[in-house]
């Protein structure tokens, strides 16, 4: 009895040291929930996933760029033609709901295109590729919205923004939730996962392998460009008004959630249901600063420190696995 | 304690990893102005030995006297202080700076504030007009030379330092023929300025042409410690590895069939000129030629990862012009590449997804990975290859040289390629993984799959071929039958004799 409660907790502690992404979360849930009482309400829960729905959808699509070895620097100016374009083409075009969100997915796709048709095809850095998509997806943003917001007709995408089904339970929070779990279908069970995560590993090896390594790495930027038109369509939706501003210093946002959940930028590793985690650990320590009214300036300085602790210790434990 | 004119002594040194002996027992002791062979198979504990007497690593127990004096090494540094250098296969080396700067990259400025330019090229000149390399321009950037000259590089920085012991980790593994003996004439100049030199290498020959003694070890143990002069080849076999060798090389029972490939006229870059060649299914076509013949980039051009300009292959009765690997595997081509680590495996991905990349499809059901069935067919391959492993969901990096090289080709026994090039199938791995390697070659064959073999060990190439292609400058010097080999047959042709 004893000998198996041992191996049990043993099997406990190797798991909780392999994915000590879940553990720091977990700590730092309990100690947001011990800080502030007004932390551990229904309404403060729901509307962290509310606000941070965009961030974990455009993480992930970060996610899978990163694992090919590279970084996207657009995604938050992408995020921004997301929300723009979704907006004029509804109120200049007077189009639906869904065609304005399909218009910005395809925009969004095929700034991810470009970027990735340099990178994989040119050779070009992937930082400096999308530093340069960054550029002009901002400028296109403002260009569509002529360097204004665009507000929304009410009841049109503005309902999506604040629809629930449950009182516990918005619709943002579904797609982000069904958008992290078609990319861990995808990267666990599909020939096309394996090959981002193989590109990212020993791209020379893959391609040796008979493996046509540019198409795959293409794609990896399209499916981040498309994951940054639909955060923007969700920061439109929060406001009902396209905003050529938002997501500025985003892609940042992103690339630390990814690495806080033990995503490597060499490539190769990393996880999207860790990325959410992430993408929480970064929300809960605004959250809770917020809540005890720590200002913003001291917010910026905290969160830093915080993320350099949370790698320090996942290296620290990485190490002491080997 | 005397120290009986000895320089280093390493004395019952222990070492584990989380509770795994590295080494248990190791024990050598260099005298000054010698050279000193450390062998023994992979994984024998030689590397661990001369990282614990570099300080990159601290030893558990034991005893470790330089100039009979016991020291213990926190760190390389205090070791470089103590006058201890090590030359890795992989150098430490800036490539983007020039000569000059390499060697004395951590006292430019010694002469005061401001670095002298001047002074400093000439003293690396100096050095390097020393050691019988005047042909090195210092001033030149360091990624500009030559693989045996950036080696070259390395060994002045150390001994520009002062060096009292020098420790080469495999220096020959990426060298060619003259390179070598450039670096056997200044190992020689060295060991004449009373530097003892400890040198770690799989190549029996070199050992018995330049080393003084040799230390052998076994499993992390002392084996024995000998003169050269006193032991053969054989003998020396059988003590690193404490069996006959007398399979090293096993039997093949099959004839070669239909021709599988046939390359004619092939033209590409300046490494491929006119090479032709062909290979039968069953057979053994090994490919011998010195560093820069041009073997490597022949076969990357047939497999698609290079151009070509113009000539003909035919792969199984049809003319073929692969513009990707991606082509030449679907033709059923598969190429082991020669740069394990690089190209060959994905280091840390499990080893099943290393085993099952070339057949994605082949572990699926409607489309989506399967669990049981990816785990069958990947354990499967690996038994027929005799890999050792103790989960498939392990990091490849966690298995040994010789056993990633069996995945290596587990990759490609599961494409049911029929053609099959191997490059270097058997580099950095120990003796006892080399006969199995050979084995599963051996089994390749008889299983009808063409083989092309491009190794710079003659000795295997003579021990596994059925004929043997020799390359120098791009061009094909001869193709030897198995009972035409000699040794000096091939090297005149490697060396661009007329063969033949």
């Amino acid at each position: 009895m004893m000998q198996k409660k041992r191996t049990s907790f043993l099997e406990i502690k190797k798991f909780l040291l392999k994915n000590n992404t879940y553990l720091i979360g977990l700590i730092l849930f309990a100690a947001c929930a011990a800080a502030s009482k007004d932390f551990l309400t229904m309404s403060n829960l729901v509307n962290i996933c509310q606000q941070y729905a965009s961030t974990i959808i455009v993480s992930t699509g970060m996610l899978f760029v990163i694992l090919t070895g590279g970084i996207d620097l657009s995604v938050g100016s992408i995020v921004a033609i997301g929300s723009v374009l979704s907006a004029y083409a509804l109120t200049a075009w007077e189009w639906g709901v869904w065609p304005a969100c399909v218009i910005s997915m395809i925009a969004g796709v095929v700034c991810g295109l470009i970027s990735g048709f340099f990178v994989a095809k040119t050779g070009m850095a992937p930082f400096v590729a999308t530093l340069a998509m960054m550029t002009m997806a901002r400028g296109v943003a403002y260009m569509i919205s002529n360097g204004a917001p665009i507000i929304t007709p009410s009841g049109t995408i503005g309902a999506l923004g604040t629809a629930k089904i449950f009182p516990w339970l918005t619709w943002l929070t579904i797609i982000a939730v069904i958008v992290v779990a078609i990319a861990w279908f995808l990267l666990n069970y599909l020939s096309f996962g394996r090959m981002i995560i193989a590109i990212g590993s020993n791209e020379e090896a893959v391609h040796l392998a008979g493996i046509d390594v540019t198409p795959v790495k293409i794609s990896a930027y399209a499916i981040s460009g498309f994951c940054s038109a639909i955060g923007g369509i969700i920061a439109c939706s929060r406001t009902a008004i396209g905003s050529p501003a938002v997501g500025t210093g985003l892609e940042l946002d992103c690339i630390a959630a990814c690495v806080i959940g033990g995503a490597s930028l060499n490539g190769g590793v990393g996880s999207p249901i860790k990325t959410v985690i992430g993408v929480l650990i970064l929300a809960l320590i605004g959250n809770i600063m917020n809540l005890l009214a720590v200002p913003s300036y001291p917010q910026d300085v905290i969160k830093g420190v915080i993320i350099i602790c949370a790698v320090l210790l996942q290296r620290f434990t990485n190490e002491s696995e080997k | 304690m005397g120290n009986d004119g000895y320089r280093v002594e390493m004395e019952h040194v222990k070492k584990s990893f989380g509770g795994v002996y590295a080494l248990s027992d190791a024990v050598i002791h260099v005298r000054p102005g010698e050279i000193h062979a450390l062998v023994g198979e992979n994984g024998a504990g030689k590397s661990t030995l001369m990282k614990i007497l570099s300080g990159a690593l601290q030893r558990d127990a034991g005893m470790i006297r330089i100039e009979g004096q016991e020291v213990r090494f926190s760190s390389p540094k205090e070791a470089k202080a103590a006058g201890i250098a090590t030359i890795y296969q992989e150098f430490m080396l800036a490539p983007d700076l020039t000569v000059t700067e390499n060697i004395f990259m951590d006292r430019l400025n010694s002469e005061g504030k401001i670095i002298k330019w001047k002074s400093l090229h000439e003293q690396a000149a100096k050095l390097l007009a020393e050691m019988g390399f005047e042909d090195i321009n210092p001033k030149r950037r360091v990624a500009n030379l030559s693989v045996a000259y950036q080696q070259v590089v390395e060994i002045c920085k150390s001994i520009s330092r002062n060096v009292k012991v020098l420790i080469l980790d495999e220096p020959t593994a990426v060298l060619t023929v003259k390179e070598i003996e450039k670096l056997f004439s200044l190992l020689k100049k060295l060991k004449e300025n009373g530097v003892s030199i400890i040198y770690i290498s799989h190549r029996l020959e070199e050992i018995f042409e330049i080393c003084d003694k040799i230390t052998v070890m076994k499993d992390g143990c002392f084996v024995d410690c000998v003169a050269t002069t006193e032991i053969d080849k054989d003998q020396l076999m059988r003590k690193m590895v404490g069996r006959e060798l007398t399979q090293m090389f096993p039997e093949r029972n099959v004839k070669p069939g239909e021709v599988v490939m046939e390359v004619s006229h092939l033209m590409g870059s300046s490494q491929v000129q006119d090479v032709s060649f062909q290979v039968r299914a069953g057979e053994v076509l090994g490919f011998y030629g010195l560093v820069g013949a041009g073997r490597t980039e022949t076969m990357r051009a047939v497999f698609g990862a290079d151009k070509w300009s113009s000539g003909e292959i035919r792969l199984l009765g049809e003319s073929v012009h692969f513009k990707s690997p991606k082509q030449a595997v679907a033709k059923k081509l598969g190429m082991l590449p020669e740069d394990r680590k690089r190209q060959g495996v994905l280091l840390d991905q499990s080893i099943k997804m290393n085993v099952s990349i070339t057949v994605m499809k082949k572990v699926q059901k409607y489309g989506l990975f399967h669990k049981k069935k990816e785990a069958e067919f990947v354990k499967e391959l690996l038994e027929k290859m005799n890999t050792k492993y103790a989960a498939i969901e392990n990091k490849a990096s966690s298995l040994s040289g010789g056993n990633q090289q069996k995945v290596a080709l587990a990759k490609w026994l599961a494409a049911d390629c029929r053609c099959m090039i191997l490059d270097e199938p058997t580099r950095g791995v120990d003796v006892g993984a080399k006969v199995e390697i050979y084995h599963c070659i051996n089994q390749l064959a008889e299983a009808g799959i063409a083989i092309i073999m491009v190794s710079s060990e003659m000795p295997e190439l003579m021990g596994m071929c059925d004929n043997i292609v020799i390359m120098h400058q791009g061009k094909v010097r001869g193709v030897l039958e198995r009972d035409e080999f000699t040794e000096d047959g091939i090297i005149f042709a490697a060396m661009g004799g007329n063969g033949e």
